[in-house]
């Protein structure tokens, strides 16, 4: 296994050679100003710095390598001419105060994508800042909060959430002072929607549903649903992390939605994992337009400007324009599909999740019978009895070279397996995974064992995964 | 010992009652990792948080099954959290509280009614 750069390090394996003289320079600092110890800084000669990260990337798993079912996460496939596009010198050096006129270009490329999303949004405005989806519902409930506050009607704090909502719904409405009321799916996966009428007064704030939710179900009520909780006088807020599941089929405004917000590194194919960076843009209603966080790119005469002039406006949210590559990115997939391509990306995306359900539930259970969408949840019902996980599922198909699916999420499916295959699979690739899904269910009937202790054929075996959260080694020591 | 749909149970044990998770509840949470509950002292009416325990995989708030006062917390749980796992219904309970009203216990299912309520589950 490779070891860390500071082990690799040994006395004297430097290999940059600077004249002596260069080196004596005078600094003219306080010395109770320096540390005694000098940095410890790991020496290591320079071809076997290049081998060592050389190698790292190649321990890599990533879409690029092989398929990549992580549920919720969308890892679709990351199109090539994105990144070409957006690292022209015409974008990549520019510098966030640069004058308005001298950066007309990149103010277009931030127009035309707010008016895009405007578009499958079925809403007013949107703003392009936030930097992630957690981020996005962030903006939306403290444009929630200010809409109330400048309407005199502070007193509406309740926040309802389903619990096949994102989880980072209830965290994202906390911050912005909302108190969330969890609501409990129905059986068929659906909102529970009697469980709704008892807060149907003037202390509701509104609702924040995820769409479809994390079942991958489209709940058929969301416009009923919306209908009641506008005339109880609350806000209804789409999770939009699913959108990849409705482009252009549904707009989420004319279902009723007043906030909402997208993905871009989700449904509109920029590269995400290990922290990002992501880009959470936001949509909005024309009654909350003016609380938009500034600045908004707008268009005057031949002229594109950034509006700072917004009269409720939440404020600042974030330093710069937004996460600028992601939003480049983005349009250049716009582009490249069109209207219809990107409806067609759905029609394949939701195909593909439901040929795959329909092979796999031959042998593996699914909780809820409902038709899906984009994603699917199985469970270890059937290989339970067996003493078999889905933890030990997903190992067994590491050795079998596949990242495993998004497994113990979502909490409303006990031993979760959610499967997310996307529309950039060939039906070669599918059958394949299929089939050793489907060799892993045979497995765990006739030789358990095997399953219980994957992986075999990796480096590592099994994790002690409980210690690793009680005591985790977070940094290196000599 | 009184059971919860959320899966609580409260116990009469000496002069105080203790508050923990069943069972069933633990053994669909996987390894418990961390314990906490609201501090000593703390007021916490029925159905509201009383804590939290993470796992593995998930944090899960657990609840106050009738309304109590927090006495004090189940120390065993801040190095050895895994007593929830291994013995939910006794050495792993999690707070010992004081009951506001006793009256409220008579809402709760006894043993046997909670058992009937979790062959209705899944």
């Amino acid at each position: 296994m490779e070891k860390l750069i500071f082990e690799m390090s040994a006395k004297g394996y430097e290999n940059i050679f600077l004249p002596e003289e260069n080196l004596n320079i005078e600094f003219n600092i306080d010395k109770n100003l320096l540390k005694a110890e000098t940095l410890d800084l790991p020496e290591v000669g320079e071809l076997d710095i290049i081998r060592h990260y050389t190698r790292l990337s190649q321990l890599n798993y990533s879409i690029d390598t092989n398929f990549y079912p992580l549920g919720s996460c969308t890892m679709k496939y990351n199109p090539k001419i994105n990144e070409e596009i957006s690292a022209y010198s015409e974008f990549k050096d520019l510098h966030p105060y640069m004058p308005e006129h001298s950066v007309q270009g990149i103010l277009k490329v931030m127009y035309d994508l707010q008016n895009y999303l405007i578009d499958i949004s079925g809403l007013s405005a949107v703003t392009l800042l936030p930097s992630a989806g957690a981020h996005g519902e962030l903006a939306g409930n403290f444009i929630m909060a200010k809409y109330f506050k400048v309407k005199g009607e502070e007193q509406r704090k309740i926040m309802l959430i389903p619990d096949s909502a994102h989880g980072t719904n209830p965290a994202s409405t906390v911050m912005a002072g909302f108190k969330p009321v969890q609501i409990t799916s129905d059986e068929n996966g659906y909102i529970d929607i009697e469980q709704l009428k008892p807060y149907l007064n003037d202390e509701l704030a509104g609702i924040m549903i995820t769409q479809p939710n994390t079942l991958g179900i489209f709940d058929p009520n969301f416009h009923i649903i919306a209908k009641m909780i506008h005339e109880a006088g609350g806000l209804v807020y789409m999770d939009g992390a699913n959108m990849n599941a409705m482009l252009g089929h549904v707009k989420p405004g004319d279902i009723g939605a007043d906030v909402m917000h997208f993905n871009l590194h989700k449904t509109f194919s920029t590269p995400h994992g290990m922290g990002g960076p992501g880009s959470g843009p936001v949509a909005v209603r024309d009654f909350l337009v003016e609380f938009l966080p500034i600045p908004i790119v707008e268009k005057r005469g031949e002229n594109y400007k950034l509006n700072y002039d917004i009269k409720h406006t939440i404020g600042n949210i974030k330093e710069g324009y937004g996460n600028i590559g992601v939003i480049i990115r983005a349009l250049v997939y716009f582009l490249s599909l069109g209207q219809v391509g990107l409806k067609e990306t759905t029609d394949i995306a939701v195909l593909n999740a439901a040929y795959m359900k329909a092979k796999l539930t031959k042998k593996y259970h699914i909780k809820y019978k409902t038709l899906t969408k984009h994603e699917f949840v199985l469970d270890n019902k059937y290989q339970e009895e067996k003493g078999i996980r889905t933890l030990d599922i997903a190992k067994r198909l590491l050795d079998y070279g596949y990242h495993a699916p998004t497994i113990y999420f979502p909490l409303i499916v006990h031993e979760a397996i959610m499967i997310e295959p996307t529309e950039s699979e060939s039906k070669k690739t599918i059958d394949e995974f299929i089939d050793i899904m489907l060799k892993i269910a045979d497995e765990a009937e006739t030789d358990p064992e095997l399953v219980k202790t994957a992986p075999h054929n990796l480096h590592f075996k099994r994790f002690d995964e409980t210690r690793a959260a009680k005591q985790p080694i977070l940094r290196w020591k000599k | 010992m009184k059971f919860t749909k959320t899966h609580e149970w409260i116990a009469k044990v000496g002069d105080v009652y203790r508050v923990g998770i069943s069972d069933y509840a633990q053994s669909h949470m996987n390894d418990i990792v961390y314990a906490e509950s609201e501090a000593d002292g703390s007021e916490v009416k029925k159905g509201e948080r009383l804590g939290t325990l993470e796992s593995v995989k998930a944090a899960e708030d657990f609840f106050a099954p009738i309304d109590i006062k927090v006495i004090a917390f189940n120390d065993i749980l801040a190095d050895a959290p895994e007593t929830v796992n291994k013995a939910a219904e006794t050495d792993g309970w999690i707070v010992e509280v004081e009951v506001m009203n006793e009256g409220q216990l008579d809402e709760l299912m006894d043993e046997s009614q909670y058992k009937e309520f979790l062959s209705t589950l899944e």
